[in-house]
């Protein structure tokens, strides 16, 4: 972290135990980009309701990113922002027509497990007052469709969520809600071949945990 | 149980009519032996609770409700037909469960309370940063939870590079006693190196703890403090027993910090608590042995030990798996 010279100064505004603001955490490791964080308290100080928060975004939700002056929202959308302006490989985010489409896809999946595996997980960690069963069920139904994507792809050689032979950000976007769903009372045990892609994932180089997500085992799967 | 209508004023605040209900549609409640009943019991923070609304919970299996009053008096009774963000009007509560406030947190209990909490004097240190941490659900029985906080073994493990770093992994030899006079398991001179012991440290230090257990479901620490070597850094974890297997932390943190802010010193105490987590929900079983023989411990579980040995005696039965008679 600190200010670079390199690039504009990026500021995360940021809630460690949330893995929406995670997934940015984690690219910006990956991507080697040095940041600011300023902490914003939504547990238990609701902060993201406040006059302050909602100036910057008045959707009221995290995270949200400062680039020198720009101000984006929307885990997904900014993923795509810093991966098209600052990866360089151009394989995070790639503009291949088709590939844009299927990540796209993916991102859309991804706020589906946030709003099935993440919401289970405040229920039973943060009292929200969501319909616990029905979020589990969805997370169970979307993990069943990921592990049987995830099984034909390992056949096909393909190890990741879309068809490059390497990690996008479709994966970085579906992977916290996937390894948070024990919190949310979602076991992960019936799914092999989601629990081989979440390892893949936690050994991608520059991969960084956040609280309750834990390293890959050093053995490999 | 019995009824209470004794009332008092000042930090022992009301004490109503325990009404024992039976909720329609309420699940088949666990047995609560008679040292958990009398205990006063952890409910929620209390700025949380707004004034007029209903905040609800879940304690030793029974649905509560909790508001306040218009001088900001904290009103607790069991729960009937309110929902949580309900309007009311404290006025038309009249079976109360008694109610007494604690640095930052309402208490309630199901039976006779004690005329006070147990103490913690340093929460009242006028410069000291005071603050709750967020209320989280733990699938694991409250015990289980007070053990995990008094264990230094897993910090290079799970809090790796905070609380501890390989290869300084050794918990040295400290001691524990049971404090007759205070009724409250003590373990000091617990010493672990530790790379960033607070938000306020800027290297690598040995850090020492004392850890008290007060209550049995609640625990004190007190570690050295990175800005002033005189004084103690206290961070207390509250635990609210909602089943048998599952409790709601409530953290403290009372802090020697001038410069951090609240959300600073929240998001630290958090970091580490997420970290404890799933760990904690991976404990099986949920609720806690209490034979000796039924796990394992090593040198560095003499405080675990004692605080078994310690809710044994007492004949604390919810929330952990008693030794056979």
């Amino acid at each position: 972290m600190g200010s670079a010279s390199t690039q504009m100064t990026i500021t995360l505004y940021d809630f460690e135990l949330s893995g929406n603001c995670y997934k940015l955490r984690l690219l910006m490791s990956i991507l080697k980009l040095r940041y600011d964080i300023i902490p914003v308290d939504f547990y238990p100080g609701r902060q993201h309701k406040a006059d302050w928060f909602l100036r910057l975004n008045p959707f009221g939700q995290l995270p949200v990113i400062k680039d020198d002056e720009l101000v984006l929202s929307d885990s997904g959308a900014i993923l795509a922002y810093l991966a098209k302006k600052y990866d360089e490989t151009g394989l995070w985010f790639p503009d291949d027509p088709a590939i844009t489409a299927e990540v796209l896809r993916w991102h859309a999946i991804a706020d589906d497990i946030t709003a099935t595996s993440s919401s289970a997980r405040l229920v039973l960690g943060m009292f929200y007052e969501f319909d616990l069963e029905k979020a589990q069920q969805g997370a169970h139904r979307i993990f069943r469709l990921m592990d049987e994507h995830l099984w034909f792809g390992e056949r096909e050689g393909r190890d990741w969520l879309c068809s490059p032979d390497h990690p996008t950000t479709a994966d970085i976007a579906c992977f916290p809600y996937v390894m948070l769903s024990e919190e949310g009372g979602i076991s992960r045990q019936d799914y092999p071949a989601l629990r081989r892609w979440t390892d893949r994932v936690r050994r991608i180089p520059g991969f960084v945990v956040m609280s309750g997500i834990f390293p890959a085992g050093r053995a490999a799967s | 149980m019995e009824s209470r209508k004794a009332k008092f004023i000042g930090e022992t605040v009301l004490s109503g009519y325990a009404v024992v209900r039976q909720i329609p549609g309420a699940k088949m409640t666990s047995p609560i032996d008679p040292i958990t009943a009398d205990l006063w019991q952890v409910i929620a923070a209390t700025d949380e609770v707004a004034i007029g609304v209903v905040e609800t919970t879940l304690l030793l299996d029974q649905p509560i409700a909790i508001t306040r009053d218009k001088d900001g008096l904290p009103v607790v009774w069991r729960r009937t037909s309110e929902a949580r963000g309900d309007e009311i009007d404290p006025e038309t509560i009249f079976d109360r469960l008694p109610v007494i406030t604690g640095y930052g947190y309402i208490w309630t209990s199901f039976g006779n309370p004690p005329k006070e909490l147990f103490p913690i004097p340093e929460y009242a240190e006028a410069d000291r940063k005071n603050m709750s941490c967020g209320s989280i659900g733990l699938y694991v029985s409250a015990p289980r939870a007070v053990e995990n906080f008094l264990d230094m073994g897993h910090f290079p493990y799970v809090h790796t590079d905070i609380l501890g770093a390989e290869p300084h992994t050794e918990v040295k030899e400290y001691d524990v006693e049971v404090s007759e006079e205070r009724d409250e398991v003590l373990a000091t001179r617990c010493r672990f190196f530790q790379p960033r012991a607070a938000l306020s440290a800027t290297e690598g230090q040995e850090v020492e703890y004392v850890y008290r257990v007060p209550h049995p479901f609640c625990s004190v620490l007190y570690k050295s403090c990175p800005e002033d070597d005189s004084r103690r850094d206290v961070i207390a974890i509250f635990l609210q027993p909602m089943t048998e297997e599952r409790c709601r932390a409530h953290l403290l943190q009372s802090m020697v910090d001038s410069t951090s802010t609240i959300t600073d010193l929240r998001r630290f105490q958090q970091t580490i608590f997420g970290q404890d987590k799933p760990i904690l929900e991976n404990q099986y079983p949920k609720r806690l042995p209490l034979d000796p023989r039924s796990e394992t411990p090593i040198r560095a579980d003499k405080s675990a030990i004692a605080y078994r040995r310690w809710l044994s005696q007492k004949g604390i039965t919810y929330g952990v798996i008693p030794m056979a008679s």
